[in-house]
């Protein structure tokens, strides 16, 4: 029996919540969820149509999975082990060896595996981050950042989400804290994080990710009704409010934990600019969700409207084109 | 998105009411605070389309499987919400092998340590395996 005195919080991102945790359980508590998804570089977005996930287009809103934990504690001079695994034993003998030695391990893991949530989520999705913090009676102590309360697994359960197939593959990925320096420099940390996540949006040279992204999903919504049958065009509409809502809160939602990162880093630097920049952010949030609720609306009328989808992709320039100043600013800020 | 703004619209479908998920809303002041939010009627509407498209094609499934069509491994598959690129990464094979095991003529001729293999990653027995449809 191991059992680590780690505290549970509810968070919107797996992985920045699960960052905020781990860090909290070292006593960083200074490190907030919007803090660690800003100096993680946490915001993206990509749009890979030849990629399918399920027989429909992969959007993304979020950053390659294990990034946000490796920038931040790397910005932070923070000590960390990372590890991937080549059978689900060892990985779950190494996970038992961590929480022996009283330290709770992050890792990744497939949505679909996981019984303690309830099934409207669990689909093949196996990017999810979560934490284990000790193990009972053969039982494995779960923090999920996305529920409300810890939450218990069955090893075998966990093995499984560990080593989930499909794009991406886990591997067994786990990792966990082994120092943390006396003193961090927040500040520091902030404008890196500021300066990686413009670079990130701004310089790809490559369609499918970024801000070109933006614009490249536009083009394609516009021809949904010419290329698709209806129900198709229905299922990549779906998909993308799924992606942007559902899974890990997606792009509005990111876009608010972005501003409540740039909020949170004007207050610590002293900086209205940044106050400035959130509150623009706020409302491009608003945009996105206002694309979402337009393109919910173009599903329920089950008909492939041109004007509609044209509509559809006018918001997405409309975005595109505010989150391209937005990321510019946020380039060009001194330091 | 202010705080009086986050959706409350419950997302009454396969236990997804259970979850309140935590989202960054504004406050009156203007700064960002977590509000639990029970779900959202444009992500609702989505996500019960996915599982609607996954019920449909199961039940196409279904009736080819009991017409002689399918085996029983093309049902459990989509049940399991793979497709067959994902399925024949489980089963350590090629796709296309896995296509001729949705032949009835080749399901009938496979193995029991393929059977097994099989019914493992679907989470069943051999037994449900092979009396599906019949």
């Amino acid at each position: 029996m191991s059992q680590v005195n780690f505290q549970h919080h509810q968070h919107a991102h797996c992985e920045s919540g699960v960052t905020a945790n781990l860090l909290a359980y070292e006593g960083l508590h200074q490190v907030t969820e919007p803090l660690a998804f800003g100096i993680g570089a946490g915001l993206f977005f990509a749009h890979i149509p030849f990629l399918k996930v399920s027989g429909t287009p992969g959007s993304t809103f979020r950053s390659w999975p294990g990034s946000i934990f490796k920038r931040v504690t790397n910005s932070l001079g923070i000590d960390v082990s990372t590890q991937r695994f080549s059978s689900p034993e060892k990985a779950m003998a190494a996970l038992d060896e961590v929480l022996e030695r009283g330290k709770p391990a992050g890792m990744l893991s497939s949505v679909y595996y996981l019984p303690y949530l309830p099934e409207a989520f669990r689909f093949h999705f196996n990017a999810h981050n979560l934490v284990a913090f000790g193990k009972e009676n053969g039982v494995y102590n779960i923090s999920d950042p996305v529920l409300e309360e810890a939450a218990t697994i069955l090893p075998e359960d966990l093995a499984k989400a560990r080593f989930a197939k499909g794009t991406p593959e886990p591997r067994g990925f786990m990792y966990y804290i082994k120092n943390v320096p006396a003193d961090i420099d927040l500040r520091t940390a902030i404008k890196k994080g500021i300066k990686k996540n413009a670079f990130l949006m701004l310089s790809p040279p490559l369609p499918w990710f970024g801000i070109n992204a933006i614009f490249l999903l536009a083009k394609k919504i516009r021809k949904y009704p010419q290329q698709l049958t209806p129900r198709q065009a229905q299922l990549y509409l779906g998909n993308i409010i799924r992606m942007q809502e559902e899974i890990g809160t997606g792009g509005a939602g990111f876009r608010f934990l972005y501003a409540a990162f740039l909020q949170e880093a004007s207050e610590l630097m002293k900086r209205d600019d940044l106050a400035e920049l959130a509150v623009e952010l706020t409302s491009i949030g608003d945009e996105w969700r206002n694309f979402a609720y337009s393109a919910a609306r173009q599903m329920k009328a089950r008909k492939t409207d041109l004007v509609s989808y044209d509509e559809l992709g006018d918001m997405l320039v409309s975005i595109g084109n505010r989150e391209k100043d937005f990321f510019k600013r946020l380039d060009k800020l001194k330091w | 998105m202010k705080v009086n703004e986050v959706p409350q619209d419950s997302r009454d479908f396969r236990g997804g009411e259970k979850l309140k998920k935590l989202v960054y809303a504004v406050d009156k002041d203007g700064k960002y605070t977590g509000v639990n939010s029970a779900g959202w009627e444009a992500e609702n509407f989505a996500t019960r389309q996915a599982w609607d498209a996954v019920d449909e094609a199961l039940a196409e499934t279904e009736a080819k499987v009991k017409a002689g069509e399918l085996s029983p491994i093309a049902y459990y598959m989509q049940k399991s919400l793979m497709d067959k690129a994902l399925l024949a990464k489980y089963v350590d094979k090629w796709g296309w092998q896995v296509s001729r095991h949705m032949k009835p003529s080749v399901f009938q001729r496979l193995g029991r340590p393929m059977l097994e293999k099989y019914a493992a990653v679907f989470n069943i027995t051999v037994d449900e395996l092979l009396s599906f449809g019949k």
